[in-house]
């Protein structure tokens, strides 16, 4: 475990910037705003290797120099607080004791892509996070860090609390800028991506919480420091939520290159009741089920982009030897539909088949033929719907269909090993 | 028409543009007892905001957070994600709904409370989870949500 972008959570006043000063807050703002050029910045944030830590783990420094590069007069920078992936919950732990760190991030990003105006788009859950951040904003204000002529130079920016209201699919981008023009969340079609047609047709910069939270410590250490920590391929820290069936559950901030068995079994504490682990979600629910073989497999984006596995939000689900695989994945794709936005159809009527033909399968009255109409569904679903929701979302069917193949085939011939379904009227199994 | 006057005041604290129309409905629906926003109120909203009220509705009944249908005066949101299924949220729906006496998605009859689930709202790390109102409640077994229902009637009562 390390603590190099929590270092701030918990130990400080979240709104005292005398606090946040004091222990090197700030510096990487100063530092870009009287020491470098906004490509300079850009380019300190691309040699760092820095990737998107909201689930697409896309290089940011090059998301900065997609909006740097356009010539329009207003830009926006955007803080996508919507940290609605289940069992995510690490954002709330840097917008609860950091604030400042976050919205120096923004600022940095502001200079560097030539933006003026910011909004933070806070999940509608998190009403709490919303009021500090409103505190912090004013803070800010009154000591010049925020406004016209930020620390007597010219340079500008301001910004806004959005709140949402409880769309999961509002996490994505696209969907995000329409939720905060005042419309319903649904993704738009793409391209033209936001760094060109963003908030209200401008380019517009949407970065994760702690994805800004990591950019005033590459500036005011530099890229070189900061690919200390990391792998070759994957640098710098993540921000883990660990849940499920784990005797210590909560946010750790973890060095890439540790493998899942290293979180499960030394930062966890292991299996709750020394139960056998079944299998581990990582990445939220539209993330992979990894079985027990993989534990040893370390969180770096190349090596598990070997084996067709995302990081995602970094959450881990760790799930033991008591839960049905079918009746997890019910449960799953039920999550889907509802928060589907019904724009493309492959999503809205993928989710909903992929249920029902579940339901049959644990009714009893599966064939064979239905999981190979499940990767079909599933297979067109990742490859053609609108957005990452769509995309994302049959990821743990056919995960599970190739790790717990045979535990599809039991329920197919009327048998629930875990006891949780009651295929063709057996008695349950476990009590 | 106090009512009116407090919304109005509402949207002109918020701002009367198009862009603000979530936030307004948020503040407008929590003064309701009943959790959501009526038919005559969005059609001021929508008036104010000079948009259509197909607009309007569209928001309302696209998020989750807002509703256009009266929900009890306590609201018990139980998460069905991921991280509370496998910590047994199931038996936490048992408990309440033996104790209400009402399905998921209904109301009791004194509007006392309704129940609903909802996705994850990020307390994983005490699931099983529930949202009662603002307030969450996590670690939950059976005998722990008896006594939070108790102490939810002592409240009103």
């Amino acid at each position: 475990m390390v603590n190099f972008i929590s270092k701030y959570a918990g130990k400080i006043n979240p709104l005292s910037l005398k606090e946040y000063k004091d222990r090197g807050g700030f510096q990487g703002f100063e530092k870009a705003l009287f020491q470098m050029s906004p490509s300079e910045v850009i380019d300190e944030i691309k040699d760092s290797n820095l990737k998107g830590r909201g689930g697409a783990s896309f290089p940011t420094g090059l998301k900065w120099q997609f909006v740097a590069a356009e010539g329009a007069s207003e830009k926006y920078v955007i803080c996508n607080a919507d940290e609605g992936e289940p069992g995510t919950f690490k954002d709330q732990v840097l917008l609860e004791g950091s604030p400042m760190q976050i919205i120096e991030g923004m600022m940095i990003a502001a200079y560097a892509v030539g933006a003026t105006k910011g909004f933070i788009y806070i999940r509608g859950e998190y009403s709490k996070e919303q009021v500090i951040f409103k505190n912090a904003i004013e803070v800010l204000r009154n000591e010049g860090y925020l406004g016209k002529h930020i620390l007597g130079q010219d340079f500008e920016f301001d910004l806004e609390v959005r709140s949402g209201a409880g769309a999961y699919v509002c996490g994505e981008e696209t969907a995000l800028i329409e939720s905060i023009e005042g419309n319903p969340g649904r993704s738009r079609f793409k391209p033209p991506y936001p760094p060109q047609f963003g908030l209200w047709g401008k380019p517009t910069l949407v970065n994760n919480v702690e994805t800004l939270a990591n950019i005033p410590l590459i500036i005011s250490g530099g890229a070189e420091e900061y690919k200390k920590y990391g792998t070759a391929s994957s640098s710098g820290t993540k921000l883990i939520s660990v849940s499920g069936n784990v005797v210590n559950r909560g946010v750790f901030e973890v060095e890439f290159g540790t493998t899942l068995r290293e979180i499960i079994y030394d930062i966890c504490g292991g299996i709750k009741k020394n139960k056998q682990l079944k299998f581990v979600q990582l990445g939220g629910s539209s993330g992979a089920c990894i079985p027990e073989s993989l534990l040893d497999l370390k969180l770096d984006f190349n090596v598990l982009k070997k084996h067709g596995i995302g990081l995602g939000s970094g959450a881990i689900l760790v799930v033991d030897e008591e839960t049905c695989i079918l009746d997890f994945i019910k449960m799953t794709t039920k999550f889907f539909n509802h928060e589907s936005c019904g724009k493309c159809t492959t999503c809205r009527e993928g989710n909903r088949h992929i249920c029902k033909i579940i339901d049959r399968i644990i009714h009893g009255n599966g064939a064979e033929r239905d999981l190979r109409l499940m990767i079909e569904i599933a297979t067109i679903m990742k490859e053609s719907s609108l957005c990452g929701l769509g995309q994302a979302a049959p990821t743990a069917i056919l995960t599970t269909l190739k790790y717990f193949n045979g535990e599809y085939m039991e329920h197919i011939n009327g048998f629930c090993r875990s006891g949780v379904c009651h295929p063709k009227g057996e008695v349950k199994i476990n009590g | 028409m106090d009512e009116r006057k407090k919304i109005i005041e509402i949207i002109e604290k918020i701002g009367a543009t198009p862009d603000k129309l979530i936030e307004i409905l948020l503040a407008v629906q929590s003064l309701s007892h009943e959790h959501y926003v009526s038919e005559e109120q969005l059609k001021l909203i929508a008036q104010k905001l000079n948009i259509p009220l197909s607009k309007a509705y569209g928001v309302a009944s696209f998020y989750s957070m807002l509703s256009t249908k009266k929900k009890g005066r306590y609201v018990i949101q139980i998460c069905n994600s991921g991280p509370c299924y496998v910590s047994k949220a199931n038996g936490i729906v048992k408990a309440l709904e033996n104790r209400l006496g009402i399905h998921i998605g209904e109301i009791t009859n004194d509007q006392m409370f309704s129940m609903e689930y909802t996705s994850c709202f990020g307390a994983c790390h005490l699931a099983p989870a529930i949202k009662i109102n603002e307030e969450v409640y996590g670690n939950l077994n059976p005998q722990k949500v008896n006594q939070i229902i108790d102490k939810l009637i002592k409240e009103v009562v």
